[in-house]
Order: C-alpha cells, then structure tokens, then sequence
C-alpha cells in the first residue's frame, strides 16, 4: 500500500505520563508493512495506553511515534514536537483503522450506517457508493443479513465484526486491536478471530493487543511482552512462548495459558 | 368503589351546580378574544422555548469547555436566573427602561449605530419573550449537559478513531445520542412554559389569562371564564404530551430493542387487555 520503504510503524524511546504516573516508560519498536504484531502484558502493563497513542487518541509526553514515515499528530521543529491542528490530526487518524474492546457501535445507527459514517462524513464520498462498499464488507465479515440491524440487537460478535468492517471502510493502512475479543462471551470469540485471522492473510499491518495466546502464537509475525510500561522481552511468538528468557514473562505465561 | 363514588359526585356536582355556568363558559370557549389570546399564548411559548434551547446547549457547551472563563461565564448565568423568580426577572425587563432610558448598538464606549428610547424597544410582549425564554435557556443549559453526559465516552473515541473532527462527532455521534436524555425533560420544560406564560399578564401581555381576566372583569362571570382558560390550557398539554410521546419514540430507535408501540395502538392494546387481561403470546419478536 505504501511506496515508501521503512516500517509501517516505528516507535523510539515513546514516553506517557498522566499527573506522576508514569505509563509508558521508553517504548521503542518497529512494526513492518503486512506484519502482524500481537502485544501481550498483565493489566496496567500500558499495552492499551501505546496503542492508544498510536493514533494519537492519547498525547505522548516524549519520545518519537511515525506512522508510515510521518509523525503521529505532531511535526518536528528545531527538535521541538508541536501538536498538529486538529485537521491534519484527523486526516492521519482516518488512515488507521480501530477496533475497541467494547466496540463502541454507533448505537443510533444500523449497521450499515455504522460502516458508512466514516466514508461519508470524512471522506465525502457518495452515499450510494458508501452503502455498496458497506455492504461488501459487512458480507466479507458474514453479516450481509444484519445490514439493518441496530447494534443492540446484535451479539457481541457480530457488534465486534460490525466495528472491523467499520474500520476497513477507511481504508486504513494500519489497523489496531485493543483487546477485541475480551468483552466477549467464550463461544463468540472464534467467529471474531477468524475474521482477524483473514486480514492477516491478505497482508494488513496489524498491532494486536490480545489475551489470546493461541492466536498471537499462529497468526502473529512478532509477540511483544509488555510489563509496567516497558517491553520486557520480544521475538517470535513461538520462541517467546516456549521458551521466554524473562522471569515475568515466564510467570505472566504460565498463568494465561 | 369508595373512588368510584366520589368521582360520581364529584361529575354530579360539576355538571349540576349553577356556579360554574356552563352554558357561558359554552359561550365564550370559541370567542374570537379568547381564540386570540390562545394564539399569543402558543406564540410566547414556542418563540421563548426557541430561545431556551438554543441558549440551553450554547450554555451547555460553554459550561463544559476546558475554558475556565468561558465555563465561568455560563455558571454566572445560570446562578443568576435559576436563583432569582421568573415573575420578578419579568418585570425586570418590563421596567428595563427605567434602569437604561436608551438603548444602543455599537462599540462599546465609542460611537453607536443604531439606538433609540429602551420603551420603544422592549414592548410588553419583547419583554415577556425575554423573561421567558433567558429564564428557560438556564434550565435547559442543565438538562443539555446531563445529555451530554449520558453519553458513552467511547462513542467520542470510536468517531475520532475514524478521523471525525469535534464538531462532526457532537453533530452525528454525541447529540443524536443525548436527547434520548434531553427530550423527556424538555417536554415537561414545554408544558410548564406554556403554563408559566400565564405570568405574562401581569405585563398587559393578551395571552389566554389576560383575555378571560379582561372579560370577566365586565361581565363578572370570573369562574366561567377561569375554566374557558383551563379547558385550553389542558387541552393543548395533553397536545403536547402526545407530541411528545412520538418525538421520544423517535429517538429510542437503537437503544431499545424494538420500537414501542404508537400512542393509539397502546391505547387499542389496553382496551383489549381489560377486556382480556392475559395476553397469551408475547408481540412479534423483534430482529
């Protein structure tokens, strides 16, 4: 999708504070085009919070996030970060697509309306044309039939595959999962992976904050371990899991698996 | 039974006893005077809800800046017309010429554009308007931030996250969303307003009370008139209770699983129910 070489997303030395609390301590990390990258960590561990700063829904404090090449939300002057005005924020942010833990459906709009609102109201694109392409993804997510209904009539899954169809419609170069699948009832968290499972496959760059290990071991590229706002250990998920060099990640592992 | 019996003598005496002269409250409950005193009634009250809810949600949106003077500015107002009574911030404004002889556009301090005598300017029926409807915008700045409010933090996010700008997302996401909250308050705002417009005799204002207070004063049939008031008043807040009743239900869409029932198929459904007091299925399943 991108011309440009380089990582799809490159974090240096990434610090967060709120008040004296200190969330993310130096995260620095680098994400390839078409690579998946899960991001696993106790609560608190910050993993949320990173993902968060991603698309600049959370300022960061110090340190440098790029996306695709360019500053998240801020430019770079005499060394000095400026945040961006709101416009040009918005503009970057509708190239990343989002997925929630509680979804966050528009709860006053149908499904379809849902996938719509971003194309139509960002990009100005023609409401029939919107519709059309909503409807191939809400078909390609295997909600083709509930193209009318409201998110309250919709189960867990099928509001999470909703809010992956409505991040797609962006056409997002990046997409991030922020525990999608947590909020879920056990027998719902399948339907929702497999959808992930299939971006994966047709090469979308992809940050997974995930308590699924099962899935982080088959599908991801890389599996970070976060713990009180630093990366303790990363690799391929594989080696990481079957044989993790740090004591919390070892602990951590063994009381998820 | 005991109920039912009192409500019997209570429609006894009503349609019995002289004293309330139906047969005048027959005559004048069509009269042309009467009729327009209804009108500037309704007018009063739709033009100074305009001006409550309008006022309301910039008031609304003032009190939740990051601002602390902007939110500073909205406190002030609403302390000072939420503490002070309506009738008294009503003739305030009829008697603003006294305080303020002329009134004025221009710079301030420096040359004006236009301007004339403030008696001119604020008529009775200007002065209601503005007594009613700042005195409202107060309330409704209240019941707009509780809307506000009501809705989940992660409707914001989810629209940022998809590049809508602030304004966007308060227009299509937070707005939409809150009066689910806003409207049943408001339409109880609307029913007192209508009601509280009767205030506006005091100021020679010709709304409905003005009206029948001006004939009973030459015919002296007080009670008569009193109830060609109240039969109006009633009869157009059981107007907007309905109204109200489909506005709400417009905006339910979504959050309830399936719409409720209109006005007149609930009602159809009660007379059944009375009649047969266990439905044996649930309605239509909703999907």
């Amino acid at each position: 999708m991108s011309a440009k070489a380089g990582p799809m997303v490159l974090a240096e030395n990434v610090h967060k504070r709120y008040g004296n609390l200190e969330v993310l301590r130096g995260i620095s990390l680098e994400v390839a085009a078409g690579e998946v990258m899960c991001v696993i960590g106790p609560s608190g561990s910050g993993k949320s919070t990173f993902l968060r700063c991603v698309n600049h829904l959370e300022p960061i404090n110090a340190g440098r996030l790029h996306v695709d090449g360019t500053l998240v939300g801020y430019h770079e002057r005499g060394g000095r970060l400026h945040e961006l005005p709101e416009k040009e924020v918005n503009r970057r942010r509708a190239e990343i697509g989002m997925v929630f833990q509680r979804f966050n459906l528009f709860q006053h709009r149908t499904a379809l309306e849902n996938v719509m609102e971003g194309p139509v109201i960002v990009r100005r694109q023609p409401r029939a044309e919107a519709a059309e392409r909503a409807r191939q993804l809400l078909d390609r997510v295997g909600l083709a039939d509930k193209a009318d209904a409201y998110p309250s009539q919709l189960s867990g899954g099928q509001q999470q595959r909703v809010a992956i169809a409505r991040a797609l419609a962006m056409r997002p170069k990046l997409m991030l999962f922020d525990e999608p699948t947590s909020a879920l009832d056990p027998e719902l968290v399948g339907e929702v992976l497999d959808v992930m499972r299939g971006l994966a496959a047709e090469g979308m760059t992809m940050i997974v904050v995930t308590h699924e290990i099962g899935f982080a071991r088959e599908v991801a590229d890389s599996l970070v371990f976060m713990d009180q706002g630093v990366i303790v250990e990363s690799g391929p998920p594989r080696e990481v899991i079957a044989s993790p060099q740090h004591e919390r990640t070892r602990a951590f592992l063994s009381s998820v698996l | 039974m005991v109920v039912a019996v009192l409500v019997a003598m209570g429609v006894h005496g009503l349609v019995t006893e002289k004293g309330f002269g139906w047969p005048v409250v027959g005559q004048y409950f069509a009269s042309t005077q009467v009729l327009n005193g209804l009108l500037v009634t309704i007018e009063l009250t739709v033009i100074a809800m305009a001006i409550g809810v309008v006022g309301g949600i910039i008031l609304a949106v003032m009190r939740m800046s990051p601002n602390p003077l902007v939110g500073g500015v909205s406190w002030l107002y609403i302390w000072f017309f939420r503490g002070t009574p309506l009738l008294v911030q009503l003739l305030f404004w009829f008697n603003l010429a006294a305080l303020f002889p002329r009134l004025g556009l221009g710079v301030p301090f420096g040359p004006q554009f236009v301007s004339g005598s403030a008696n001119s300017f604020i008529t009775a029926f200007v002065a209601a308007i503005l007594g009613l409807g700042l005195n409202e915008a107060a309330y409704m700045a209240e019941i707009v931030r509780a809307g506000f409010l009501s809705v989940d933090e992660g409707q914001t996010e989810a629209a940022h996250a998809l590049g809508m700008s602030r304004m966007q997302t308060m227009r299509r996401v937070v707005l939409p969303q809150a009066m689910r909250v806003i409207i049943p308050p408001t339409g109880n705002e609307t029913i007192s307003m209508l009601k509280n417009t009767s205030l506006v005799s005091v100021l020679a204002v010709s709304d409905l009370l003005y009206a029948v207070q001006l004939i009973y004063s030459r015919n002296y049939q007080t009670v008569p008139l009193l109830i060609v008031a109240s039969l109006w008043y009633l009869i157009m807040t059981t107007v907007l209770t309905i109204g109200q009743y489909y506005v709400e239900r417009h905006y339910s869409r979504g959050s309830a699983r399936r719409l409720p029932p209109t006005f007149l198929g609930r009602l159809r459904e009660n007379l059944v129910t009375i009649r047969r007091p266990l439905p044996a299925v649930p309605r239509g399943e909703w999907r």
